[in-house]
């Protein structure tokens, strides 16, 4: 078995860039091996899934059918098995988002193979060699697949998207239901404020308790407003004061994030909020206190006052983002 | 109401991980283990369901080595009924594996709900019980950080990205337990007394063969300690010169 399938996301009809890292990695094991990725694309009526050759996809298997907009664990898990069997596939790959944390597991359960979740890197090597954090990152485990196939789902901001030329034809592929008694997704509400979400992001600033009030948090949102497309983390003393919702949370009982710019400011830096961080290419800290953890995993610090020195930063970010 | 909470014993989140003489594990001693934080939540969720019920039983279920007998009356100090432990005598090496036979355990037992974390802070793979839900064929929705429960229907609420899912199923089905569901109560005084008497049932099982070699476990590069460009707000220019010059990430 040589090909492989990969499990693309939509959201509102529009596939999402977790989608092109998903191919690049499933790209990682077809090359090697000399077999094609296949990709699944389940979303609603009008959804569109040309040109995904240029983004690695050989062929586009295309479920589009309104009762499936939303995710739907049961049927969307039913729908790529079905494809998944007639396939032979050495390995389903799955981006490790809120929806493929979900459906990778159906998938495996459901083919009877291993999974491997949150991937962070893959290589071929006479068989899929996959590396995932565990221990909260503590610690790395290697593990080879020694099952004819696997589901594997991939860490975002991971897996670089590839631009490539393949066919990307688009055939269409029959849904199929998850059963009766299957849980149904009805809607999706807004959050209270809709953002962008940290574990999304290719930038992340974050504030503590070193901002001292819920009120300051403005100083952080304007940050990550001067980066443009910047999420706002917290670190769980904020969460728990009621400061920041949970969904904001970075660390080992909140969201694990590696985006390319991790900006820590007015937090101390415990071991399980770093747990969240750690693999961010590029940390920067600002704190008083020349003694504070953070420093310890820092790219870049700087010591001092955090309410003087981030309107000072948002100020030059703004110069050079031009907005 | 009865209900299943499926418990797993794993190492405390301060605790430093040191790896094995066999570079494929980690090195147990001197680390303290604990009851997963998320499974916690579980556990609390199938006791405040079994008060507002007036009636039912909480059996505590993990699968473990043992030590996690310990994990076990941990939950039942917290007030479960009575607890089952699955007895392997080696590391469980794939959650698919684990799912199986917890789902073995779970599918004549009559329980109207089955719950587990979200996640275990080991291994990290968020499966386990949504796996299981697919091995016995009930609904199942996992991370739900909010549940309203009536008349043998249920809707839950999944944090994405962005946005809320708002999941709807009956009953018999399997729930996973994110953060924000409910605070979990510490085990009083009393409970810890009174869980050494509850029952505790062994059963040896033996594991299936996972599909997974584990080639090794390694500590994760340790990040160069970088360096503090300067003090309080003179310093933003040097940052932002390091972080275009050097970085490259502006
Ligand atoms: C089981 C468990 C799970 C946990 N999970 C998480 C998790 O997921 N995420 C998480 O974040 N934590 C988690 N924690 C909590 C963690 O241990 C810390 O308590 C928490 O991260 C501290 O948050 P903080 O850094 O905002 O606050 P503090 O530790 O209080 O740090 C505040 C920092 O702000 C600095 N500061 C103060 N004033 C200023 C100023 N004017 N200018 C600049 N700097 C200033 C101080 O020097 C200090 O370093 C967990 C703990 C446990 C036990
Ligand atoms: N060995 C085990 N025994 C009992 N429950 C487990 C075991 N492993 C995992 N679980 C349950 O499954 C959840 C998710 O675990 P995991 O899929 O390993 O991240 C945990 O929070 C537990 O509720």
């Amino acid at each position: 078995m040589t090909g492989v399938l990969a499990v693309l996301e939509q959201r509102d009809g529009t596939l999402k860039r977790v989608s092109h890292e998903t191919l690049a990695a499933a790209r990682v094991i077809a090359d090697a091996t000399g077999g094609e990725v296949d990709a699944v694309v389940i979303g609603p009526e009008d959804m569109d899934a040309d040109g995904l050759g240029t983004a690695g996809a050989d062929k586009v298997f295309l479920t589009a059918d309104d009762g499936l907009a939303l995710y739907q664990g049961a049927s969307y898990a039913a729908t790529v098995t079905a494809r998944a069997r007639s396939g032979a596939y050495a390995a389903v790959v799955v981006g490790a988002t809120a929806l493929g944390k979900d459906l990778a597991p159906r998938i495996a359960a459901r083919l009877g193979c291993p999974l491997a979740s949150d991937v962070t890197a893959i290589e071929v090597d006479g068989g899929i060699v996959v590396t995932r954090p565990v221990y909260a990152g503590k610690a790395m485990y290697r593990l080879r697949i020694t099952a004819a196939s696997c589901v594997v789902s991939v860490r975002p901001n991971n897996f670089a998207p590839v631009t490539v030329q393949r066919a990307g034809t688009v055939e269409t592929l029959a849904p199929v239901t998850g059963g009766a008694s299957a849980a149904r997704t009805v809607l999706v509400k807004e959050p209270e404020r809709a953002a962008l979400d940290v574990a999304e992001a290719t930038v992340v600033v974050s504030g503590g308790r070193g901002l001292k009030e819920p009120e300051h948090f403005a100083l952080i949102e304007a940050l990550a407003g001067a980066f443009g497309n910047a999420a706002v983390g917290a670190s769980r003393a904020v969460v728990d004061a009621g400061w920041r919702p949970h969904s904001e949370q970075v660390g080992q009982t909140g969201k694990t994030v590696s985006p390319s710019l991790y900006v820590a400011i007015g937090i101390s830096g415990a071991i399980q909020h770093l747990a969240g961080m750690r693999t961010a290419k590029v940390i920067v800290a600002i704190n008083k206190d020349k003694d504070a953890p953070i420093f310890k995993v820092a790219d870049y610090g700087i010591v001092g006052d955090l309410f003087e020195v981030v309107p000072r930063l948002t100020e030059a970010i703004k110069k050079i983002r031009g907005n | 109401m009865k209900i299943a909470v499926c418990v797993k014993r794993v190492p405390d989140s301060e605790a430093r991980i040191k790896i094995g003489a066999d570079g494929k594990s980690i090195d147990e001693t001197g680390v303290k283990f604990v009851l997963n934080p998320y499974d916690e939540i579980a556990v609390e969720e199938a006791l405040r369901r079994k008060e507002a019920a007036g009636a039912g039983e909480v059996v505590i279920v993990s699968l473990g080595g043992a030590a996690a007998q310990e994990t076990i009356r941990t939950a039942l100090a917290m007030g479960a009924d009575r607890g089952i432990l699955l007895q392997v005598d080696r590391q469980v090496p794939d959650p698919l594996v684990a799912a199986r036979v917890l789902a073995d355990e779970l599918r004549e037992g009559g329980y109207d709900l089955i719950l587990f974390g979200k996640v275990a802070i080991d291994d990290y793979s968020h499966a386990t019980g949504t796996m299981v839900g697919e091995l016995l064929g009930l609904p199942s929705v996992s991370a739900i950080a909010r549940l309203e429960l009536t008349d043998g229907k249920g809707t839950a609420e999944r944090e994405i990205e962005g946005g809320i899912e708002v999941v709807e199923f009956s009953l018999p089905a399997v729930l996973t337990a994110e953060k924000g569901l409910n605070e979990p109560r510490y085990p009083a005084l009393k409970g810890i007394m009174m869980a050494k008497k509850k029952p505790l049932e062994v059963k040896q099982v033996s594991l299936a063969d996972a599909g997974v070699d584990v080639v090794g476990i390694t500590l994760p590069p340790e990040r160069q300690e970088g360096r503090i460009v300067g003090e309080g707000a003179d310093a933003v220019p040097a940052l932002i010169d390091a972080l275009r010059k050097e970085a490259k990430v502006l």
